[in-house]
Order: structure tokens, then C-alpha cells, then sequence
């Protein structure tokens, strides 16, 4: 296809107006529920937001890395203390510098990428998680003296105007996502994911064609913990409304981990597709089973088969599609486009035999 | 200064002790990498699976406790079976880490499956042992070891020489061998891969068994024990992922590192640094030594 704008093509263009036409207009005035906002658009819009971060270093550079919520965490906190003792930088700002400083994490337990893969590099990244945890528990100072625990997440006030109903923080997570999702697929387009690609397909082989393996692995972990810093602190921010350590436990970096490989290794949309369905699945599972057991199933059962079912579709799609949903979506479109093709074709057919 | 040394080693043996507990976790790891080069990243899960069914066998429907125990290593076995058929053949040529993510939805589906059977409550399991200090150690030798590590010391032991035996002199050890070493050549040669695999697996099914025993008889039989099972992780890495002894010495340096390391330097860090000590100290391994001080090299070719 051929581009139209810079390297897009016309697809992506309409693609974007969707999506944003979707997001902006569509959904504000369709979904009046504030249900919808708090508990399903805004945790979405900050997981996919890790996933994305995940799928950096996950999908785009082949490293297994298992420490999101611990990057997410950092940022949480950094947000935290910077509005708390840098009031002047501002909530944007403070958002860039929170990115920053897990970026920083990043780069540091990212390090060990470079001599190890596989389940090696898992272990070496789970020292993060555990590691950043412990840090913010044992460390007064990071809370602010704060001996709760939990900790009440300050207001968004973005050039004093303050963004506090769920509608307003929705469009705040939605602008910061868009930012960064566009940000992300330059990337991945671009020489830098190329970069990528070439290390996770072969990283000997990209290293005598002059790929820098130090500077690309680096760089991706900066770039993946960048953006979990920035999703921890949206998801603090906006969701949680609270700073609390427990909630970036190691179940998270499963759920993102989840999130990264069931909507598809190496996709951007794949992030937006696996955190949908890891989030929207709960909720089904427990509407059929309070409307069509009417409670009769216990809550913790409910929660159990959840677990199986998201751990049998795992060990499903890496038999049948490693790729994961975001390739199922895609084959759906090619399969309806060539169905259209295909009747067109008969059109024509039929409408000459006519003819003769 | 006695008192001092007393102490201190308390701690070590201790902490030697404890980490016999990892090694058990460990063992199962390595015995499903040496025959089938899959990283298991559900055998924490098997853990916490097998001990609960062991627990809910005894404490639901009062079977005895051999029974039980013959009953849940069973189970151990049918688990081996549906995921030798179900997920490992299928996968028989996908890379590394495509066999190592489905293996963390196989821990996904065993966690899911064992706590909508048995439910999620604490449940306590009595081996008959009690987790205090020996009086007759304590009165001669003036240390304080609990009777619950010494017997987890001496079960891991057991199971180590036990397991050494099997892969040395018997029939089905050599056939293993050969499956580690080659699969493809072994299968040609007539080894049936189909059952070693599947004895690979009730293998390390019986191990997480006997490793949730005793942790379970430790820290009660609850959802947490998948969490401490990653800790096998940092042993592995320590010890070698092909290597038995590997294992054990893993297990040792984990468990004594970090309860030194938290009993002397982590009061000045407000406590709790063995969460993540043992994976900084495997950091530090990998930098130095990825294959483990046990394991063999890695060797990747282009």
C-alpha cells in the first residue's frame, strides 16, 4: 500500500479516526454509568498501557521478562513524591519524570539481559519485582512516614484545572495512552523496533550484521519500564486512588504477562485485545454466574475457574497460535475480506455469463 | 563470643536446613530439565496442588494418612499423564520459551484446578513431626534446630540417593540419560520417549509431593506455597538446571545466605531482605557463571 502521510497508509489513518472517533466521541456519550469508567475503561487503558510496555521487551525483543508490576510500582511511587515535594513540575510533568525514574530500574535490572535468556533472565527480572516491592515497604521515606499503608493518591490537577470525575480521568488516561500507543508504534516501525526484531529472531546473527546488542536490549528495557512506570502511576492515579505496595504484588506481572502473550507477542493491538479480555473475562464469569446460577456458585470457585480457563487458553494458544488474538483477529479480517473478493468475483462472473 | 559463634551458627544450620526445603522444589525442576530440557515453571504449582489434594484426602473424606498419601501421589501421576498427552506432545517441536509459557498456564490451570476442588482456606497438615527445636540438640549441643528441618534434611537425602541410584544403575536411568542427552537419537534407537516422559513427570509429581509435605507442615498448606516455590528458581540458577547435586547445594547456599544475610545485616534495612536476596545473589551467579556452579555450559550455535 502506498503511503499517504509520512509512512502511513491510508488504513492506518482511518484506522486512527476510528479509534479515535470511538474513543472521543462514542463512548462518552453512549456510557453514562460511572460503573464503566472507574472499573472497566480506566484499568484497561492503564494495563494495556503496561502491556504494551511488556510487548517491548516481551514481544518486540524476545527477552522474557517477568517484573511489569515492579516498574509499575516505581512509577506509582515516583508520581507520588513528586507532586508531593515537586509541586512546580506539574501532573504532566511529573508523569514524564515517574516514567523516567522506572525507566532508570529499567536499565539497571535490564542489565543481566545481556549475558542471559530464556527462564535465566526471568529470574534475574522477578529479583526486580521483589526487590522494588521491598524497597517502597521498608523505606519510610518513600511514603512519606505514611505507617497505614495505604496511602490516598493525590488529585489530578493538570494546569489548575482539577480532573477528578471518572469522565475527566478517563480522558486523561485516553490521552496519555494515545500518546504513547502512537509513540510505541513509530518505534516498532521504525529502525529502533527493527532493531528489536533483529535481536529477538537472532541475536547472533544481528550482532554481525552491526546490530548494538548492548544499546538495543538496553534501550528496550528502558523503553518497557518507561511505560509500566507511566501505567503505574495512571493506575494509581486514576484507578487505585490509593498507593499501596501489595497492589503491584507478582500476580500483576502474571496478569500482564498474560495480558502480553494471550493478545499476541509482538502487536500493538495485541496489548489493547489480551488486557480487554484478561479484565472483561472476570466480569463475565461473574455476571453468568450470579444471573444464571443466581450465586449458587461460591465467589472463590468463580475465581478458581477463571485461573484455569486463562491458564488452559495459554497452553491452547501456544499450541495452536502462538501469536495469540491479535492473529486470530487478523485472520478474521482476511477471511471476511476474501470472502468479499470472492463474491465480488462471482458478481462479475455470473453478470458476464449473462452478457454472452 | 561463644554465645556469639553459638549463634551464629544456629543460624547457618538453620538456614542449611531451610534451604533442603528449596532443594526438594528444586529436584522436580531438574529432573524434568535433564530428560526433557523443558523449563517447568509449574512445579511450584504441583506443589501447592498435590499437598492440598494430599490434605483434602485426609481431611475431607478421613482416608489414612498412607493411604492418602498413595492416593495423592497417584493423582501426581494422572497429572503427569494428561500433561504428557495434552500439552507436552503437542509442543514436542516448539522453541524453549513457547514450552516454558505453556507450562506457566499448565501452573495457571493446577493453582485454578486445586482450589476449586479443595477450596482456599489454610489448612493445616500434621506429619507428626512439630516444627520446635530437638531437646537433646538443644541440651548438648546448646543449638536451637527445629525437628521439621532435620527430618525435611534427611527426606531430601534420602530422595537425592535415591534418585542418583535410579539415573546410575538401572535401565529406565539410562534410558533418561539418553533421552537428556539426545532425544531424537534415543527414540530412533528404540527408547520409548512417550514413557519416559511420562515417568519423568510422576517422578517430579511425587517429588512436588513430598516437597509441599513439608513445607505444608511447616507454613500450613495455603496459596502462598506457589510464591515460595519460585525461590526453587534462584536455586536452579545456583546450583545448575541438569544438576541433582546442583539442586542441593543451591538449596544450601539459598537457605544459609539468606538467613544469615536476614538475621545479621537485614535489621539495618528494616527486615525482610530474604524476599529478594536470593535472586540478587542468582544476579550475581549469572554474571559470573550462567551455567551454575553444577550445570553443564551452554553452548548456542548459530
Amino acid at each position: 500500500m502506498k503511503p499517504v502521510f509520512m509512512t502511513y497508509t491510508k488504513k492506518d489513518l482511518i484506522n486512527l479516526a476510528v479509534c479515535m472517533v470511538l474513543s472521543v466521541l462514542v463512548i462518552p456519550t453512549f456510557i453514562t454509568t460511572e460503573y464503566w469508567y472507574t472499573s472497566i475503561l480506566i484499568p484497561w487503558l492503564c494495563l494495556a498501557l503496561a502491556t504494551i510496555g511488556q510487548q517491548v521487551v516481551m514481544g518486540y525483543t524476545g527477552q522474557l521478562a517477568l517484573g511489569a508490576a515492579g516498574f509499575m510500582a516505581a512509577g506509582a511511587f515516583a508520581m507520588f513524591n513528586l507532586i508531593l515535594r515537586v509541586p512546580d513540575l506539574g501532573f504532566v510533568g511529573s508523569l514524564i519524570v515517574s516514567g523516567l525514574i522506572a525507566a532508570a530500574f529499567g536499565i539497571l535490572f535490564g542489565l543481566p539481559s545481556l549475558k542471559v535468556r530464556g527462564i535465566y533472565l526471568m529470574v534475574a527480572t522477578l529479583a526486580s519485582q521483589f526487590f522494588i516491592i521491598w524497597m517502597i515497604d521498608k523505606f519510610g521515606w518513600f511514603k512519606n512516614y505514611d505507617s497505614s499503608g495505604i496511602i490516598t493518591a493525590q488529585d489530578i490537577v493538570i494546569l489548575g484545572k482539577p480532573f477528578t470525575t471518572p469522565l475527566a480521568m478517563y480522558f486523561v488516561c485516553l490521552a496519555v495512552t494515545t500518546v504513547l500507543t502512537l509513540l510505541a508504534m513509530n518505534m516498532a516501525r521504525g529502525s529502533t523496533g527493527r532493531n528489536w526484531m533483529a535481536v529477538r529472531d537472532m541475536d547472533i546473527a544481528a550482532e554481525s550484521m552491526g546490530v548494538s546488542l548492548l544499546k538495543t536490549k538496553v534501550q528496550a528495557f528502558a523503553i518497557s519500564a518507561f511505560y509500566c512506570g507511566v501505567a503505574g502511576a495512571l493506575f494509581a492515579f486514576c484507578y487505585l486512588k490509593s498507593l499501596e505496595p501489595v497492589a503491584f504484588d507478582i500476580k500483576l506481572s502474571f496478569k500482564i504477562l498474560f495480558m502480553c502473550i494471550l493478545g499476541g507477542l509482538g502487536t500493538i493491538n495485541g496489548a489493547f485485545i489480551g488486557a480487554a479480555f484478561i479484565l472483561l473475562f472476570p466480569v463475565l464469569l461473574n455476571a453468568i454466574g450470579n444471573n444464571v446460577f443466581h450465586g449458587a456458585i461460591d465467589a472463590t470457585i468463580i475465581s478458581s475457574i477463571e485461573q484455569v480457563i486463562f491458564g488452559g487458553l495459554m497452553i491452547i494458544f501456544m499450541i495452536y497460535e502462538p501469536l495469540g488474538m491479535a492473529k486470530l483477529w487478523e485472520n478474521l479480517k482476511q477471511k471476511v475480506s476474501l470472502k468479499f473478493q470472492s463474491s465480488n468475483v462471482k458478481n462479475l462472473k455470473s453478470s458476464l455469463s449473462k452478457k454472452s | 563470643m561463644v554465645d556469639e559463634l553459638l549463634f551464629f551458627m544456629e543460624v547457618l544450620v538453620g538456614g542449611l536446613l531451610a534451604g533442603t526445603m528449596y532443594s526438594l522444589v528444586a529436584l522436580g525442576f531438574v529432573l524434568i530439565f535433564k530428560a526433557s530440557a523443558t523449563f517447568n515453571f509449574s512445579q511450584g504449582a504441583m506443589v501447592f496442588f498435590s499437598v492440598l489434594a494430599f490434605c483434602g484426602f485426609m481431611q475431607d473424606f478421613n482416608i489414612p494418612f498412607v493411604l492418602a498419601f498413595i492416593l495423592a501421589a497417584l493423582l501426581m501421576v494422572v497429572v503427569g499423564l494428561c500433561t504428557e498427552r495434552l500439552v507436552l506432545r503437542p509442543l514436542m517441536n516448539a522453541s524453549e520459551d513457547t514450552v516454558l509459557m505453556a507450562t506457566i498456564g499448565l501452573g495457571y490451570v493446577l493453582e485454578g484446578l486445586a482450589q476449586a476442588a479443595w477450596g482456599v482456606e489454610v489448612r493445616r497438615l500434621d506429619l507428626g513431626i512439630g516444627d520446635f527445636p530437638v531437646p537433646w540438640i538443644a541440651d548438648n549441643l546448646k543449638l536451637f534446630i527445629s525437628a521439621l528441618d532435620i527430618f525435611a534434611g534427611l527426606v531430601a537425602a534420602l530422595m537425592i540417593i535415591g534418585l542418583f541410584l535410579l539415573f546410575k544403575y538401572t535401565k529406565i536411568g539410562l534410558g533418561l540419560r539418553a533421552v537428556a542427552d539426545d532425544a531424537g537419537a534415543a527414540s530412533s534407537i528404540g527408547i520409548p520417549l512417550k514413557h519416559i516422559m511420562l515417568l519423568v513427570w510422576s517422578a517430579a509429581g511425587v517429588v512436588a509431593l513430598v516437597a509441599g509435605c513439608m513445607w505444608g507442615a511447616r507454613a500450613g498448606v495455603q496459596f502462598a506455597l506457589v510464591d515460595l516455590a519460585l525461590k526453587a528458581l534462584p536455586v536452579l540458577i545456583i546450583g545448575g538446571f541438569s544438576s541433582i547435586p546442583g539442586a542441593i547445594v543451591g538449596g544450601l547456599i539459598i537457605g544459609a545466605t539468606e538467613k544469615v544475610l536476614e538475621v545479621y545485616i537485614g535489621p539495618f534495612f528494616g527486615g525482610a531482605i530474604e524476599g529478594w536476596a536470593p535472586y540478587v545473589l542468582a544476579i550475581f551467579f549469572l554474571l559470573y557463571r550462567p551455567e551454575g556452579l553444577f550445570g553443564e555450559k551452554i553452548i548456542r550455535r548459530v
